[in-house]
Order: structure tokens, then C-alpha cells, then sequence
């Protein structure tokens, strides 16, 4: 909508706009706008408890009553309710009106317990402020309030203290409308009404922190942040969420230093509000007690720590041994996780140097290449008439996309045509779902394709592929061979790249990737465990526990002389290292990142960073300087400067060196395309189930192991095959079997799920309990187990 | 206590099938599932979830916004014994003393052998008959004390099993649309149009 101003000459008539009066000031609003969406936009607040803009109204509260004038006189209306009309005249603030309020003010806490001293909401909460600001001071209510037992613990995270509830249905309809996941309900009539999940079954949501943040009063709360912090004492900065790709707004909260909270900030491109509850609760971690906190060294006894100098110069040392024999025995590995600015000074110490052998994915992505098709933001995947789906679980990987992309289809806005080796978060919401057996996808896709119903809905508009690796037990090209035959058949199409790991779009643009004809992460560890790598520098990565290919990688740590970390916490694969270096974490720095649509938008520090941790950028220029190097930067405004200069895609945000909200878009050319290729397809023996090995939410990512409030929801390990198999192979569903391939074998639970297909098993990775990588060689195209009865 | 048992789930899918959106059929499966028990228990919940596709919390939230849904198990009888003012008035108190020394349980509870349930009642609409009761919101009218004792006496010898079925079954007869009668599945783009053997003679 272009709101004109009405007093301007030559006034272009924009057939949408409607023409109210809000307190006798003229507003324009949008046809069919809420009349409290239009006061919004002026001075005027109504209060209200139950509106949401980012939900369907239900008029559940009616605290948001004004008068409309009718020919009948003044009338009053709810106004989350009732869409403007032209002409209309509309007041809020009439002796009628504040009496209204009154009235419901006073109805709304005849039952609420007052305990706003022990209430975290206390301080922020929408009942306090607007009985403070529109209540009528006092009550009439004398008699014995509703009483329940105080709070009870719905999920692992969070808490309901039902005598609280002011039943506004924000909660609730968040779960069934936005989440999908109608896992609390009111239960109940009249005065019993209350907010419930079933007995016994918790409201297990991926995004069950979002109906704390929306709560219009303290009624729910989450674990990580009860008592510990009043907002009073609170401070706070913007930033983005870097826990995975999509990015999200938030606002970082700390007391004392600590970090309490993430909320989630409304930003129309992505994520509109909400977070998933991995990024909002996984502060935890940067609280841990096991962060490092000083730079460690290898001596006799195990790591020990040192001081930054002594760190750095044998670090330095390190690296130049190893380059003596030549650049190509250094490899990067990792800086995805990481700032734009990070990566870059890093990727410029490795030019520098000489190193051409850095890669920012470890052997789980695809390559740098679909950064060059013609690319679509999330907006426009979400207005396409058709998104194909060509990617992990979003659900499970890249939660608030899958958010995105689901109400796009529950609105009617777009429909979803799904290729997927299992049935995924959005299958139900998917026009067409359409499964193959891994390695078969680009057949699939190219069979399904060329049907007319297809054909059909593929021209009815803009087609947006959302792109990314769904199983990590198959070879990568089988992804790009299916991405072929889509841009065959639809040449004009989009492609919305879906790599997990937060930074990886940025760390690519900025250099952290494959140089020169010099290979990948697979390779460099390839090229590792034939003893021709001296020394590996960790940037923020874990090989030894990230990557598909346990042996592989075991073997390269053993053949490689000298491992250089910078990390976070101690892992596996540091925990042998030369030289382990403090970073600093996400909230401990400031810089920007870029999601995976290219948007690049800052992220704040809000705390001092612990110990003597160290941004990864000002390590990469003092190392620089230990080694001889200088990279001509003293500042981050200068490493933003001359990242921005340096780097074509950055261009968008030079003199911009702080991007708040929105951010921008990074500048992105469509230089590649990419075509039909023949496959060799891979038979599979029919007494043999085809692999499926992708990520959840909660796995055993550091970020997760060490936020207290999350370890416990960690899923164990176990495999899933459809019950039909299940009932062929003759074992009872969850008890353990053998899974195995060639020489090599796990034991594991078995699941019956009828979501997997048969002759496949998926196997959730980098769950607790048992390793799933002994089965995965990368090497082979796809992986056919065999599962038997223990005996 | 049960899921349904095959031969109900055989019914519930006739009654799924007479409406265009599955979880419209919420409320008569729940009482499909009441008269399978006696009262709808958390396993009759989750099966009817997975049946029309809603969660057990959204098929709970449902079943306990209506009051004669019951979801602890209840005796065989429910006799509900009206105590609203003209009942009051004509001896409903009495009546209920009675009813409770008789059933040797207060109001509320239920007998030992499981065949009777006592219950309170705001009133039942019958204030020109009080005292009144229901027993299986069957009305018994103009009670009195020896009504009561022989009503019990009948119920317990089985007398009255033609007129008053256990608790949970609506009607003997079991109201039947014949398949092609019903609207049965439609996908969402379609609902608002009218079923097919209406023939266009009337509009949904
Ligand atoms: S718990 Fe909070 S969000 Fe949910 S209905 Fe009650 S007041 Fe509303
Ligand atoms: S979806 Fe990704 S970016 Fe958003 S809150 Fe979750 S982890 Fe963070
Ligand atoms: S805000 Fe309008 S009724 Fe609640
Ligand atoms: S008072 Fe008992 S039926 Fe009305």
C-alpha cells in the first residue's frame, strides 16, 4: 500500500486505501485493515490482551472496544474485529469507551491473583500496564478467587500458572495456527476453563518459547529465565540469531553480565516474530561454566594454559614449519559459525599466507555454486505459486523457515511440491508429496515433472526451489542432478539455497571456501589421512564429531602433525591440539552475518566476552602479526570497510557498517546454470534398507549439550524403518537390532514409523547414545544396510 | 480403559465418512467412545485423534467443554436427582437424603458393584413435575421416596433395560445414512459446494 498524504496536490487515488476518521483525525487505511491495525499507525493506542498481528483475530478479551459512529448514533465495537470501512469515524477514548475498559479491566483480574511481585512478567506485562493505564483503580470483587495449583510444567521448557491465564487464546492459537502444533487447548467451560496439553502428553514444540514471549501476562514462563532477572534491570541490544541460516531477529538480553533471554524481534522478511526454541533457550551455552577461558597449550600433561602471547607465537611457529613444505600442507577448516568479519580476516590471513585450502561446510553442504543461480529471498519463496522442496526437513533444520513456508501454504499463497526421501514437517502441508529411494531423486523429479497436473500448476506463476542436502548418507551430486532436471523443465526458476550452518553463506562470500581448484573439506581430510596435511586450523568446527565419515576423519587427525582451534569450548577434536585458542561467542562480539538468502544483518555484543576470549577476527590479525602479516586493520570498522570494499557481494552494505532490522540484501549475479546429467543409478538388493541420515533439531551440537534447559530434550539414538519392514524383519518396534554394512556394525533401538518408506531406515545423526557414523563412507554414492535380529 | 473396539471403529468410520471435513465427526465419535465404556477414556481419546486427525489435547479441549462427557469411569446408572428451586421446594433435599442412605454412597460417588452413579442437578427443565430426577437423562417425574426405592429395586433387577440402556448409549437405534447419502471426504477448495446427489436442487 503507498499511504498518501491527502493534503498533497495531485494525489494518485490508490484503489485500496480507505478513508477513516480515528478521533477526528483523518487516518488512510488499507481495505479490509482491522481498525486497530490502522490505529496502530497513528498515536492513538487501544489496549488489547488477545490481538496479535501476526494471528487471526478472535475478539476473545474485549478490552479493545471503541465507539464507530452509525446512523443510529455511536456504537460500540471490538476493534481487532471489525475492518474499516470508508468514511468511518471511529473513537477511542469516549466516557463510553474508558468505561468499557474499566469494566473488562476489572472482569480480567477479578480471578487474576495479583502476585506481580514474584511474577517475571512483572515490569513488562500488558495486564499490569494497561490496568495501570486503562483500569478502573479498584475492584468490586470480594469474593475467593479461582485457584489452581501453581505452576504446572507443560513441557520440559515451559511453565503454566493457570490462575495467571486471562484465556486470550494467543498461546493456543500460536500452537495450532502458526506452529502446527495444536498441542495445548482450552479444556473445559465457563469458570473452569483453562489452558491444558492432554494428561500426560507434554506441549513438546519446537517452538513452545514463542507462546512465552506472546503470554499477555506472566501465565507462562520459561525455565531458563524464571527469577532470574526483573526487566527493570535488564539491558539490551539487537542482533541476529546465528544458530542456524535463516537468521532471526532478536533482541539479546543480559543482567549482571550474564546473558537471560532472547526474544524474538518482528521483521516483515524473515522471521516475523517468532524464534525456534534451539536459537531462543541455546544462550545457555555462552553461560556454561565449561566455556574456555584462556588460551591453552599442548604440554606433558594435556592442554594447559598459557598466556595469549606464548599461545600465539607458537601457533605462529606451527604454521610456519608447516608452510615451509609448501601452502598446501595448511587447510582451514570451519568459520561458518563465525561473523562476515571473522571469515574475512581470516580468508584474507589465508591469502596471505598462501593457503588455498579452506572450506567452511564440512563435506554435509553443497557447493558454492547454487550461491550463482538466480536466487529468491524468503519473500518471494513464500509468494511463488509453486515451492518445490528439495531440501533437508526444514522443520527439523531450519525451523523458522519451515514456519515461512508453512503458512505460505496454509494461506493458500503458494503450494508445496514436496521431493523427499522421508516424510518431513511440511509433508502434511505439501500439495504433492513425491518420495524417492535415495539416489533415485533426479528420475523422481524428472518422471514427476513431466505429468500434466504438474505441468499445470507449473505455470501458473514463479517457481522457487528450496534447495539443500536432505540426506547426508548419499552423495552430494544426487541433489544437483535432481536440481537439473527442475531447471530442464523449469528453466526460469528460483532457488532459495537451505546449508545449515549459521554464517556459511557469508564465510563462502567472503573466501572460507574451496580455492583455486584446491578441493573441499572431504578432501582436505582425504588428503590428511595420507599424511599430506601438517597442520589443520580449526576455525569454530569439530570434524572429529561434525563430519559423516568417522574413519576418514579419524584417520586424518592421526596422520596430521599439529592441530591449531579456535573454539568456543574444548571438543573432540581439539582436545589434542597444539594451541587451542579462546573465541569470543555469539553475544561476547559484534559484527554482521548473513543468512541464507544473502541478508546481511548485524550482530551486537551484550556482554563482555568471558576470560581473555578473543573475537575470531582479532585473532586471525594478531596471529597475522606474530607471523609477519599485517592485514592493515586495527578496528572492526576497518575490517568492515575493507571487507565491504573488497568483497563484490558485501558492496550493499558499505557505509553501512551497522545493519539494524531488515539488513540487506548482499549483491547477488545469476552467473551459473546448471543442467541435465546422465545417473548411474545404484540397485539396491531387495534384503537391504537404503539410508537416510539427516538432523534434528536437538542433537548433540555443543550449543545444545551444554544449555542445561536442552540437554535433557535430546533425542536417543535409534533407527526408523516403516512397520511394514519392520514386520518382515520380525522384531518387536523398539527393541535393538543390528545394523550393518560390510565389516562394520551398531547396535540400536528400532522404531516403526510409517512416515519412512519402505526398503529405507532413516537414521537420525549425532543423537546420544550410539554413533551412527561407523555405517556412513563417503566415498560410496549411497549407503544399503542390512538390519538383523540380535541373537 | 480402551481404544474402540473393531467392531465400533467399523461405525466410526460410517459416521467419518458422512462429513466433508474428518474432524467434524468429533462429537458423535465421542459418544460413539462414551457408549463403548460408559465414559471416554484417555486411550478412546488418542484413537479418535488419530481417526480424524486432530491431536489428543485439540479432541480433550472438546470433550470436556461438555459436561455429560465423562472421563472417569461411572456407574452403569446415572441418576442425576434435580435440586434446583421448585424441586427444592417440593422435596428434592429429601429425596436426595433418600437416594444417597439407599445407594449407601454420598452425591457424587458410586456404588461398590459399579451399577450406580448419584449425581446433583441444576434443573432439568421439568420445574412442573418437581421433584424430578433423570437416570441416564431418562426423567422420572413427581418422585417420591418408595418411587425411588422401586425405581432402584427395577433398575437393579435389569426391569427396565428396555427403556433405560446403560450409561453412554444415546438410542438403541442407531441413527444410519445410507453411503451414498453422506458428503464424505472433500478435499478444502471443494467444502463450500453442495454434495453431489443433492443435484443441484438446493444449495449446502
Ligand atoms: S496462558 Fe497466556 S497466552 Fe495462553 S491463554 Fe492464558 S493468558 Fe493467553
Ligand atoms: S530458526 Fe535458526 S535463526 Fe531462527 S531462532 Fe532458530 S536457530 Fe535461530
Ligand atoms: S484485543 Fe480485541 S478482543 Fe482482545
Ligand atoms: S427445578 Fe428441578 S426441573 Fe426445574
Amino acid at each position: 500500500m503507498t499511504i498518501v498524504d491527502p493534503t498533497a496536490e495531485n494525489i494518485v487515488v490508490d484503489p485500496n486505501v480507505v478513508n477513516i476518521t480515528i478521533n477526528d483525525k483523518p487516518v488512510l487505511a488499507r481495505k479490509g485493515e482491522l481498525i486497530i491495525a490502522a490505529a496502530d499507525r497513528t498515536d492513538d493506542f487501544i489496549p488489547r490482551f488477545c490481538y496479535h498481528p501476526r494471528m487471526s483475530s478472535v475478539g476473545m478479551c474485549r478490552q479493545c472496544l471503541v465507539e464507530v459512529e452509525t446512523p443510529r448514533g455511536p456504537m460500540m465495537v471490538v476493534s481487532c474485529m471489525t475492518p474499516v470501512a470508508e468514511g468511518q469515524i471511529v473513537r477511542t477514548a469516549t466516557d463510553t469507551v474508558k468505561k468499557a475498559q474499566e469494566g473488562v479491566l476489572e472482569l480480567l483480574l477479578a480471578n487474576h491473583p495479583l502476585d506481580c511481585p514474584v511474577c517475571d512478567k512483572g515490569g513488562e506485562c500488558p495486564l499490569q500496564d494497561q490496568a495501570f493505564s486503562h483500569g478502573p483503580g479498584e475492584s468490586r470483587f470480594v469474593e475467593e478467587k479461582r485457584h489452581y495449583e501453581k505452576p504446572i510444567a507443560i513441557s520440559e521448557i515451559v511453565y503454566l500458572d493457570r490462575e495467571r491465564c486471562i484465556l486470550c487464546d494467543r498461546c493456543t492459537r500460536f500452537a495450532d495456527e502458526v506452529a502446527g502444533d495444536p498441542l495445548i487447548s482450552f479444556t473445559s467451560r465457563g469458570n473452569d476453563t483453562q489452558v491444558l496439553t492432554f494428561p500426560d502428553e507434554p506441549f513438546s514444540s519446537y517452538f513452545s518459547g514463542n507462546t512465552v514471549q506472546i503470554c499477555p501476562v506472566g501465565a507462562l514462563t520459561a525455565k531458563p529465565y524464571r527469577f532470574k532477572a526483573r526487566p527493570w534491570d535488564i539491558e539490551q541490544t539487537e542482533s541476529t540469531c546465528t544458530s542456524c541460516s535463516v537468521g532471526c531477529r532478536i533482541v539479546v538480553q543480559s543482567s549482571r553480565d550474564e546473558l537471560v533471554r532472547f526474544q524474538g524481534v518482528d521483521i516483515d522478511p524473515v522471521n516475523w516474530g517468532w524464534l525456534c526454541d534451539r536459537g531462543r533457550y541455546n544462550f545457555e551455552s555462552v553461560n556454561s561454566t565449561e566455556r574456555l577461558i584462556a588460551p591453552l597449550i599442548k604440554s606433558d600433561s594435556g592442554l594447559a594454559t598459557t598466556s595469549w602471547s606464548i599461545a600465539l607465537e607458537s601457533a605462529a611457529r606451527i604454521i610456519r614449519t608447516a608452510l615451509a613444505s609448501g601452502a598446501d600442507s595448511v587447510a582451514i577448516l570451519g568459520g561458518a559459525r563465525g561473523t562476515n568479519e571473522d571469515a574475512f580476516a581470516w580468508a584474507s590471513l589465508a591469502d596471505q599466507l598462501g593457503i588455498t585450502q579452506r572450506d567452511s561446510q564440512l563435506g554435509d553442504g553443497l557447493t558454492p555454486e547454487i550461491f550463482n543461480l538466480e536466487q529468491a529471498t524468503i519473500d518471494q519463496t513464500c509468494a511463488a505459486s509453486t515451492i518445490i522442496l528439495l531440501s533437508p526437513d526444514l522443520k527439523e533444520e531450519l525451523p523458522v523457515l519451515y514456519l515461512r513456508v508453512r503458512d505460505a501454504a496454509q494461506k493458500r499463497k503458494s503450494r508445496i511440491l514436496e521431493f523427499t526421501p522421508r516424510d518431513s514437517g511440511l509433508t502434511p502441508y505439501a500439495w504433492r508429496s513425491v518420495s524417492f529411494e535415495p539416489g533415485r531423486q533426479a528420475q523422481v523429479v524428472r518422471e514427476t515433472l513431466e505429468t500434466q497436473e504438474i505441468q499445470e500448476q507449473i505455470r501458473r506463476g514463479e517457481v522457487v526451489v528450496v534447495l539443500g542436502r536432505a540426506n547426508l548418507a548419499e552423495n552430494e551430486s544426487f541433489t544437483l542432478h535432481a536440481l537439473g532436471e527442475i531447471f530442464h523443465a523449469i528453466p526460469n526458476a528460483k532457488v532459495l539455497p537451505v546449508l545449515r550452518r549459521g554464517n556459511v553463506r557469508g564465510a563462502v562470500a567472503v573466501g572460507l571456501t574451496p580455492q583455486k581448484n584446491s578441493g573441499d573439506a572431504i578432501d582436505i581430510l582425504t588428503k590428511a589421512a595420507a599424511g599430506k596435511i601438517e597442520c589443520l586450523i580449526l576455525l569454530g568446527s569439530d570434524p572429529l564429531a561434525d563430519v559423516a565419515d568417522s574413519d576418514l576423519v579419524a584417520r586424518a587427525f592421526n596422520r596430521t602433525r599439529s592441530v591449531i582451534s579456535i573454539d568456543t569450548f574444548i571438543n573432540s577434536s581439539n582436545r589434542n591440539a597444539d594451541v587451542v585458542l579462546p573465541a569470543a561467542a555469539f553475544a561476547e562480539k559484534t559484527g554482521t552475518t548473513t543468512n541464507l538468502e544473502g541478508r546481511i544483518s548485524n550482530v551486537t555484543q551484550q556482554i563482555t566476552p568471558r576470560g581473555t576470549c578473543r573475537p575470531d577476527w582479532m585473532i586471525a590479525t594478531e596471529l597475522g602479526l606474530s607471523l609477519g602479516i599485517d592485514l592493515g586493520v586495527s578496528s572492526l570498522d576497518e575490517l568492515h570497510q575493507k571487507m565491504t570494499s573488497n568483497i563484490p557481494e558485501f558492496s550493499s552494505c558499505a557505509n553501512n557498517p551497522i545493519i539494524n532490522s531488515d539488513g540487506v540484501l548482499m549483491v547477488s549475479e545469476a552467473s551459473a546454470t546448471i543442467s541435465r546429467a546422465s545417473v548411474v543409478l545404484v540397485d539396491r538388493n531387495s534384503y537391504s534398507y537404503r539410508l537416510i541420515v539427516s538432523r534434528t533439531m536437538y542433537d548433540n551440537a555443543q550449543s545444545t549439550t551444554t544449555s542445561p534447559s536442552l540437554v535433557g530434550i535430546i533425542t536417543k539414538s535409534a533407527i526408523y524403518v516403516n512397520p511394514l519392514d519392520l514386520a518382515r524383519i520380525g522384531v518387536v518396534d523398539g527393541t535393538n537390532i543390528r545394523v550393518g554394512i560390510a565389516d562394520k556394525s551398531i547396535v540400536l533401538p528400532v522404531n516403526a514409523h510409517s512416515g519412512v518408506y519402505r526398503g529405507t531406515a532413516w537414521l537420525p545423526y549425532n543423537h546420544t547414545t550410539v554413533d551412527v557414523r561407523p555405517l556412513l563412507d563417503i566415498t560410496s554414492d549411497v549407503v544399503d544396510v542390512r538390519i538383523e535380529q540380535l541373537h | 480403559m480402551s481404544r474402540l473396539t473393531d467392531k465400533n471403529l467399523v461405525i466410526a468410520k460410517e459416521i467419518i465418512a458422512r462429513y466433508p471435513r474428518q474432524k467434524s465427526a468429533l462429537i458423535p465419535l465421542l459418544h460413539l467412545a462414551q457408549e463403548q465404556s460408559g465414559y471416554i477414556s484417555r486411550e478412546a481419546m488418542v484413537h479418535l485423534g488419530e481417526l480424524v486427525g486432530v491431536t489428543s489435547a485439540e479432541v480433550y479441549g472438546t470433550a470436556t467443554f461438555y459436561e455429560m462427557f465423562r472421563f472417569e469411569p461411572i456407574g452403569k446408572y446415572l441418576v442425576n436427582i434435580c435440586g434446583t428451586m421448585s424441586c427444592a421446594l417440593m422435596g428434592a433435599h429429601e429425596l436426595m437424603h433418600h437416594a444417597e442412605k439407599r445407594l449407601g454412597v454420598k452425591a457424587g460417588g458410586t456404588t461398590q458393584d459399579g451399577m450406580f452413579t448419584l449425581a446433583h442437578a441444576e434443573c432439568q427443565a421439568a420445574c412442573t413435575e418437581a421433584p424430578c430426577l433423570q437416570v441416564n437423562y431418562r426423567y422420572r417425574l413427581r418422585v417420591s421416596t418408595a418411587d425411588l426405592d422401586n425405581l432402584i429395586d427395577d433398575l437393579e433387577a435389569g426391569k427396565l433395560s428396555e427403556e433405560i440402556p446403560a450409561h453412554g448409549v444415546l438410542a438403541k437405534v442407531r441413527q444410519h445414512i445410507a453411503p451414498d447419502r453422506g458428503v464424505g471426504a472433500v478435499s478444502p477448495e471443494l467444502v463450500d459446494q453442495a454434495p453431489a446427489w443433492l443435484n443441484g436442487k438446493a444449495a449446502l
